[in-house]
């Protein structure tokens, strides 16, 4: 299971990757595989500004669904457009490839209550 | 928590194994569309060893049979398979089942895993007449072998004809060597195939030569989770989710195994004609959506307006039409084909219609 060192990570299995004061926010590893194949993902909020932990969209598997929720505070830029089309994208590569929205950080304080690899990693027992 | 005898193999394949009714089972393997397109496309090999077996036998089998189940038993031939249920006396339904006939005084009940001991206290306190009955359960395993692939397969492995058997018969026959193993061409898969009951002691042995037998057409193991999306693009009912001890085989769309004939009494036969003369409240669909979004299990069912007319009992991304399907009970008014439905996803109402099922045909 891959847990990449530069990025930051929530309980709920959301990563994010900071880049000046804009994000992309994605699944672990340890979600899409958990979820199985991905089949339809769902963001309504662009153009939204919503809280650290508020739900931003809903990923569909074959046989569940489960909610996305914001690592930090900020608004939401853009749908990776790609999943519309190619949902299965997200499980091949959830890291690249497969991101799921860009956002404006509302809140730079936030970044320091999320999850190092490291303890990300303890937390899914990898 | 139970093991089958296959756990072992499932853990080698590095299946995702869960606990499901009360057995440690593989729910995935490679993935669900992957292994829900070799069944399809090729074969693929379930474990369904924790399905449970009743032998009944006897002068006084047949008519057991016909006091507990639905479907009219008297007009099995021997090595005949039928489709039925357990009706209760209140309108629901125990469980569904396989009635397999082996000759007139021998009838095998293939029920469902989760129901096995409901099931079993069931029939032995129905058991006035004195057939002998016998839990085979945790002594026979089973595996299905499905696909368009599978008889010709498994042909390999026997020297009884498998290959021209017709859908839901059974042969007695020696397989791998090993003798009296039950063939039936029955399944749940809607890809036809057949499913192979045989002792626990004799599993290794016939899991081996299976994928041996199978390996040039590809054949692969399959989860559980993949077959209740080939189960569901079929159409096929699934206890504990579309059927249950509250919803009637009338409303359930069950009327075809529920025979109301005067050779045959069965529980709750009244009653149940009753609902059959009379019309009932709700109705089992079928149902495609329309809007993008997918069903799931305990979805609210609403009309144009926004009022509940029912529930969802099975819904998913269909693999194979790649379309989200699903079933459940509506109010009567709205189960004709074409009927416009809405299914309250999160918060919002989804366009859906009424289909006939199987949502699957095949070519």
């Amino acid at each position: 299971m891959k847990i990449p060192e530069n990025l930051l990570y929530t309980k709920d299995h959301e990563w994010l990757k900071v880049e000046g004061n804009e994000a992309f926010i994605g699944v672990t590893d340890f979600a899409q595989s958990e979820l199985g194949d991905i089949v339809y993902i769902e963001v309504e909020t662009v153009g939204e500004t919503l809280d650290k932990e508020e739900s931003f969209g809903t990923i569909e598997a074959v046989k569940t669904v489960s909610d996305m929720f914001m690592p930090v505070g900020g608004e939401i830029l853009e749908f990776n457009s790609k999943l519309e089309s190619a949902p299965e994208t997200t499980n091949k590569d959830p890291y690249g490839e497969g991101w799921i929205v860009k956002i404006k950080i509302s809140n730079p304080d936030e970044i320091a209550e999320l999850l190092s690899a490291e303890k990300y990693t303890e937390l899914v027992g990898a | 928590m139970k093991n089958t005898a296959f756990t072992k193999f499932h853990e080698a394949f590095g299946a995702k194994m869960l606990p499901f009714a009360g057995f440690y089972m593989p729910i995935q393997y490679e993935g669900v569309i992957a292994e829900h397109d070799t069944v399809r496309n090729s074969l693929g090999v379930f474990d369904v060893s924790h399905m449970g077996e009743f032998w009944v036998k006897g002068p006084k089998a047949l008519e057991f049979v016909q006091k507990v189940t639905s479907n009219d038993a008297s007009v099995l031939v021997d090595g005949k398979v039928q489709y039925s249920c357990f009706p209760n006396e209140t309108g629901g339904i125990v469980d569904d089942l396989l009635v397999y006939k082996i000759n007139d005084e021998t009838y095998l009940l293939v029920v469902n895993a989760a129901n096995i001991d409901k099931d079993w206290a069931w029939c032995v306190k129905q058991n006035t007449m004195g057939a002998n009955l016998y839990n085979a359960s945790d002594e026979i395993s089973q595996l299905a072998v499905q696909g368009p692939l599978a008889l010709k397969a498994m042909q390999k492995l026997t020297d009884t004809t498998v290959t021209d058997m017709e859908y839901y018969t059974f042969k007695k026959l020696t397989f791998v060597g090993v003798k009296d193993v039950i063939f039936a061409t029955t399944g749940y898969t809607g890809s036809g195939g057949c499913e192979i009951y045989f002792a626990n002691e004799d599993a290794d042995k016939i899991w081996n030569a299976v994928f041996e037998a199978g390996a040039e057409f590809g054949i692969k193991p399959i989860g559980l989770a993949a077959r209740d999306t080939l189960r569901l693009e079929m159409g096929y009912n699934l206890y504990g989710n579309d059927i249950c001890d509250t919803t009637s085989p009338i409303e359930a769309g069950l009327s075809w195994i529920t025979k109301f004939v005067d050779h045959k009494d069965f529980i709750n036969k009244e009653a149940l004609l009753k609902q059959k003369k009379e019309g009932v409240a709700s109705k089992l669909i079928g149902f495609e959506m329309i809007d993008k979004g997918i069903p799931r299990h305990e979805y609210e069912i609403v009309d144009a307006q926004g009022n509940k007319i029912g529930e969802v009992t099975s819904g998913s991304m269909a693999p194979t039409l790649k379309i989200a399907i699903g079933m459940g009970y509506v109010k009567t008014a709205f189960s004709a084909i074409g009927s416009e439905i809405f299914i309250k996803v999160r918060d919002k109402s989804l366009k859906a219609k009424v289909v006939k099922t199987p949502f699957y045909k095949v070519n």
